[in-house]
């Protein structure tokens, strides 16, 4: 049997294969995927929070500027933006709630509190402030 | 029951191809062996020249990771009947150099795992009349999983950031380092935190999870990065809000 030959092989010297990086290597599974899909909802809440930021600089620019800004939240395509923007925002605060207890690792008495627990807090947390902000809001000045 | 199953196979001969080839083995389906056991019926009774590492054949000397369906698995640890009906793929672990067929250079591993000095570091020695450094089941507790790591590389194989950032030291360096750190007789934490926390340490890490997802001895290196991650943060504020204290 003739055998093939890589003319760029020299003797006794190893000659690695190092495969190249696909773009879409993060399609592949399922994990990346929803990895990249966090990632990606980043940038979104950062919009969230310039949004909070702008509402707060519109108040202090008095009622009429307020009442503006509000106006501009309730546009039809606005409405509809920031419908899509609580479930990215919803999507990037559970997984990354989810994620909490790898890098919390909390003990009482010797003893390490469960990761549920850790998870429980959080969510706990969070269920804290949003009603108070639904509060805030809802009760009016 | 099927009689046989299909099982194709990167190879990578350097002398004779620049670029890997598959090849195509029928094997005898037995439903109480492993991936690695067909592997070795095709070397022993199809095709001597297929190379592969292997050695203890119970999940414990960490040789025998393989890319199995696109999987970072132990070849020991998976049934063939979990890949019914076939055919079943396997390929050198991703993000390493192959040398020849299923065999990965792992010399860069070995390189920044002594990087982090994965050993317990002691400033000052007690003299030996003093005992043994005794320890409680609880401190023992604490560092006991991170110390189960084998070594398989499976968490490096199920990591992007690994082969997309060759620099970065990885997750199974970082947890054992994380296992002398938080073992109590260790006074090295300062010391290893001087290589992790730059830029091809901890902070590679994007945090895909995947690592600790594929390890078969359940380390968690994810775990031990974003603890990592946390005591450097805090070590950080802590050296900015009180420069004197020692850290």
């Amino acid at each position: 049997m003739v055998r093939a030959v890589n003319p760029d092989y020299t003797p006794h010297h190893p000659k690695w294969y190092r495969r190249r990086i696909p773009i879409f290597w993060w399609i592949r599974k399922r994990a990346y995927v929803k990895f990249i899909a966090r990632e990606l909802t980043s940038p979104f809440v950062a919009y969230a929070a310039a949004l909070l930021l702008m509402q707060v600089w519109a108040l202090a620019r008095g009622g009429a500027a307020y009442a503006r800004f509000l106006a501009w939240l309730q546009l039809g395509p606005v409405l509809i933006w920031h419908g899509a923007l609580l479930i990215i925002l919803l999507f990037h605060t559970v997984t990354w709630l989810n994620l909490a207890p790898k890098a919390i690792v909390l003990h009482v008495r010797g003893r390490r509190i469960p990761d549920a627990a850790v998870v429980a807090g959080h969510y706990a947390a969070w269920l804290a402030v949003s009603t108070f902000l639904v509060w805030l809001l809802v009760r009016g000045w | 029951m099927a009689e046989s199953i299909t099982i194709e196979v990167q190879r990578y001969r350097p002398e004779e191809q620049s670029q890997p080839s598959w090849q195509t083995y029928e094997v005898p389906f037995q439903p109480e062996w492993m991936v690695l056991d067909a592997l070795n019926y095709i070397k022993d009774n199809l095709d001597g020249t297929l190379s592969y590492r292997w050695s203890c054949r119970m999940g414990v000397c960490g040789s025998c990771g393989m890319m199995v369906n696109g999987e970072p698995v132990l070849t020991c640890a998976a049934y063939l009947k979990g890949f019914t009906p076939g055919p079943i793929r396997v390929e050198p672990l991703t993000g390493f150099p192959v040398i020849r067929d299923l065999i990965g250079d792992m010399s860069d591993f070995l390189e920044k795992l002594s990087r982090v000095s994965p050993w317990i570091m002691r400033e000052e020695e007690p003299p030996l009349s003093k005992g043994e450094h005794l320890q409680t089941p609880e401190q023992l507790a604490e560092y006991k999983g991170y110390s189960m790591c084998i070594n398989c590389m499976l968490c490096y194989a199920a990591c992007p950031i690994y082969e997309l950032e060759p620099g970065f030291i990885g997750p199974a360096a970082i947890a054992l380092a994380q296992r002398y750190n938080l073992d109590s007789r260790d006074q090295g934490a300062a010391e290893r935190m001087k290589t992790l926390s730059d830029a091809e340490g901890i902070w590679a890490c994007t945090f895909v999870g995947e690592c600790s997802t594929v390890c078969p001895k359940n380390v968690d290196p994810a775990g031990a990065i974003q603890r990592y991650k946390l005591a450097a943060t805090v070590d950080h504020f802590k050296s900015m809000v009180l420069p004197w204290s020692e850290r």
